[in-house]
């Protein structure tokens, strides 16, 4: 019922401060001192609380920098944790500024939902994971079983799609939370729980016996995640999508969080105009010309965070495959800045 | 004559603006044109602000294919089908336990409720111990209870309790053998149909007789004979047209059979169960408001104990019970939509959570859903207030 009356709170917000919330986004967050950034209830790797109970994760870096690049410092961020089935009205209504949780761009999310998708934080695709006592080896074994899914999401649309192509016979559990879909995946309720690849690793380190689940090879759709603004403020829609271009292009030129300070004096132009030694690039945007400066010295170049949210030295150890620079075989590229 | 002194007696018209009755009028057409005003304004700013956000709004989604499963639906739908039907299969999962819901926890409730009169003293002290229990727990632990502490902690399908090979109970489930209606079972189903119609005639004719005569007639054993001879009877003659399917394991699951899942135990249970507590109490409440005296008058002409109870004093209790019973009903429907929680596939889990998400139309969503549960309200209480006239006192 709490839902529902959020729900209906959002609907009439967007009904009746719909013209005052789409207004100036930057403005709002600068009057406020703090970035209401929308993310998950509790996904390792993409956006979960610490053991320090702080937010972390690749999607809640994604905040951070946009905090740090707007406000100066990546820890005036609030974060509101959002189900699945949430996101978009928060969204719509003007609760959060942004949206940074694990969001898959689709053609119709981009149209009619009234946001915008301003690039891709993370590459993924569907993925499997199973009881090992299964001895399940390969997704096509799985006609008949039963899966754990989460309400509102585009597992459920992948899942069907998979099991029409296969002439698959599927049964679906679908719950709010993907804690309440590891708890019933561990309680034997499905044989099977589905979501993007990467999410199914965070969400075995979740489980009590981790070892006792395996993901699947197989991989069975396209879902780009990232970030998303509502639509009609493109100030706002350009801020968030450069920011983590930015992270990218200071990756490719191998500026970090350690080294940005000495790089600022650098003779490489392309260096300086991230950096903000040189041209107007902040201004363009209303923001201050260290706006690059401070989302990487504070939160780090995409490649850092990566590394320190989802790598191959934390628990989900995700290679960077599809996530790596275009220059090294991935689909990481960004626009240059100039 | 009268026509004539009516004519005398009646005060000479006052013009309209002084006349109280079309002041009035005028003034609640002006007041009901300003809230219909009001409505429009908001209806039509929240579509104008929607449109500049490139938020799609219509209801044109309702025909476009769904393209996501559902755990348990009355009607055939799989994923092809459209939005408009996610709307229907989510509308008859609430109905169903809706209706499942009222008849238990009417059952449950009278039973502890005639228990908490009982001179027995194991007995009521046992029903107030329910009643105390029950609804003093909030009712999402409860469901949260079935679900998770009873329900998920059963065996796997491959490990299920099993009774004779036909019925299994696991963690996915109760599964039980299903009928197979083969061709001439159209015969059978017509005598049961028949059987009906028979026991309510009889019914009818025992009632008139008993009224004129006193005699009295052993209807339920004689319903219970038709109900169940006369189809069996068919059954045979028609060469056995009726086949049974027996749930099988076969792969990750049992297939075959009727399968109860788990998610609707669990809110069946919990919503009766909490809901039988309050009704216990007003039944209680109603018995007590007969006065002793009708008991004692019934004991005076003879009558034991049962009959004293179900001739003199529930048709004088159910007075006081059914307006009282009627918001436990609203109740009940309403507190349905805690579906979700445990992913029952109720309306609000399937319309206004997937497809909700999926098409983002929220405005439609929301607005279908609250109009669904007040017509459901509506229905229950129009059907309460029927049946309370008919049991309201009729003074002869
Ligand atoms: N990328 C997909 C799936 C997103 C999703 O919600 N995944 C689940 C994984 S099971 C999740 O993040 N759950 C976290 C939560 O419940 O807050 C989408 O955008 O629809």
């Amino acid at each position: 019922m709490k839902k529902t009356i959020t729900l209906m709170g959002a609907i009439v917000a967007v009904g009746m401060f719909a013209t005052a919330a789409s207004a100036a986004t930057l403005d709002d967050v600068k009057a406020r001192g703090n970035l209401s950034c929308g993310v998950s209830t509790g996904l390792p790797g993409f956006s979960a609380p610490d053991d320090k109970n702080n937010w972390a994760g690749l999607d809640v870096d994604t905040c951070r920098a946009v905090a740090a690049a707007v406000l100066g410092d990546a820890n005036k961020v609030k974060f509101v944790p959002l189900t699945a089935k949430e996101r978009w009205t928060a969204l719509q209504s003007g609760e959060i500024d942004m949206l940074s949780r694990n969001s898959t761009w689709t053609h119709s999310r981009d149209l009619t939902l009234g946001a915008n998708f301003t690039g891709v934080n993370y590459y993924d695709g569907q993925g499997f994971m199973v009881s090992s006592k299964l001895g399940v080896k390969s997704a096509k074994e799985l006609d008949g079983a039963t899966f754990c899914i989460q309400a509102g999401t585009t597992t459920e649309l992948n899942l069907s799609d998979f099991a029409r192509e296969h002439g698959f016979k599927y049964t679906v559990v679908t719950v709010d939370t993907s804690d309440q879909s590891v708890q019933a995946f561990e309680a034997g309720r499905c044989d099977s729980l589905t979501s993007d690849q990467s999410q199914l690793y965070g969400l075995r380190s979740k489980m009590s016996n981790p070892a006792s689940a395996v993901v699947l090879p197989d991989v069975i759709s396209k879902e780009p995640l990232g970030p998303v603004v509502r639509k009609g403020d493109e100030q706002w829609f350009a801020i968030v999508k450069w920011v983590l271009y930015a992270q990218v292009n200071a990756e490719e030129m191998g500026i970090t969080s350690k080294n940005a300070k000495e790089m600022r004096g650098s003779d490489n132009p392309a260096i300086k105009r991230v950096l903000g030694s040189d041209g107007t690039f902040g201004a363009s945007m209303g923001l201050t010309e260290d706006w690059a400066y401070n989302a990487i010295t504070q939160v780090g170049n995409y490649g850092e965070m990566f590394e320190r949210n989802v790598g191959m030295n934390t628990p989900l150890q995700i290679a960077r495959g599809l996530n790596d620079l275009w220059s090294r075989g991935g689909l990481q590229y960004a626009p240059p800045i100039r | 004559m009268a026509e004539v002194e009516k004519n005398i007696l009646k005060p000479s018209k006052p013009s309209p603006w002084n006349d109280p009755a079309v002041r009035s009028m005028v003034f609640q057409a002006v007041a009901l044109i300003a809230v219909v005003y009001f409505f429009y304004i908001i209806f039509q700013n929240t579509l104008h602000n929607m449109e500049t956000r490139g938020i799609t709004t219509g209801f044109a989604f309702l025909d476009k294919s769904a393209g996501f499963g559902i755990l348990m639906s009355l009607i055939e739908y799989d994923e092809s089908h459209t939005y408009g039907r996610t709307f229907l299969v989510g509308l008859l999962n609430t109905l169903l336990v809706t209706f499942l819901g009222v008849i238990l926890a009417t059952s449950v409730g009278f039973i502890i409720g005639v228990a908490r009169l009982s001179s027995n003293w194991i007995i009521s002290r046992l029903a107030a111990v329910y009643i105390e229990t029950l609804r003093n727990i909030p009712l999402l632990l409860q469901i949260f209870f079935w679900y998770f502490a009873v329900l998920q902690v059963l065996p796997g399908p491959r490990n299920s309790l099993e009774w004779q090979e036909t019925f299994f109970l696991s963690n996915r489930g109760f599964y039980a053998p299903a009928p197979v209606f083969e061709e001439g079972s159209g015969v059978v189903v017509g005598a049961f149909i028949l059987a009906i119609v028979l026991i309510i005639a009889i019914a009818r004719w025992a009632h008139k007789r008993q009224e004129a005569t006193g005699q009295q007639f052993h209807t339920v054993y004689v319903s219970l004979g038709i109900l169940i001879g006369l189809p069996t009877i068919v059954f045979f003659l028609s060469g056995m047209p009726i086949g049974i399917e027996y749930p099988e394991l076969k792969g990750f699951n049992f297939k075959g059979g009727t399968n109860i899942i788990p998610e609707l135990m669990a809110l069946l249970w919990a919503l009766s169960f909490y809901t039988a507590a309050f009704i216990a109490e007003i039944v209680r409440a109603g018995i007590l408001a007969v006065s002793h005296g009708q008991t004692e008058a019934a004991h005076a002409l003879g009558l034991r104990n049962s009959p004293t109870l179900k001739l003199v004093v529930i048709p004088q209790a159910l007075r006081v019970i059914i307006p009282p019973l009627t918001s436990q009903y609203l109740n009940l429907a309403k507190n349905s939509s805690l579906a979700t929680a445990i992913g029952y596939p109720d309306l609000v889990a399937v319309f206004m959570g997937t497809t909700l998400n999926q098409t983002g139309q929220a405005v439609e969503i929301v607005a279908m859903t609250m109009a669904v549960y007040l017509a459901i309200s509506l229905t229950i209480s129009a059907f309460m207030n029927w049946y309370n006239k008919s049991k309201a006192l009729v003074e002869r």
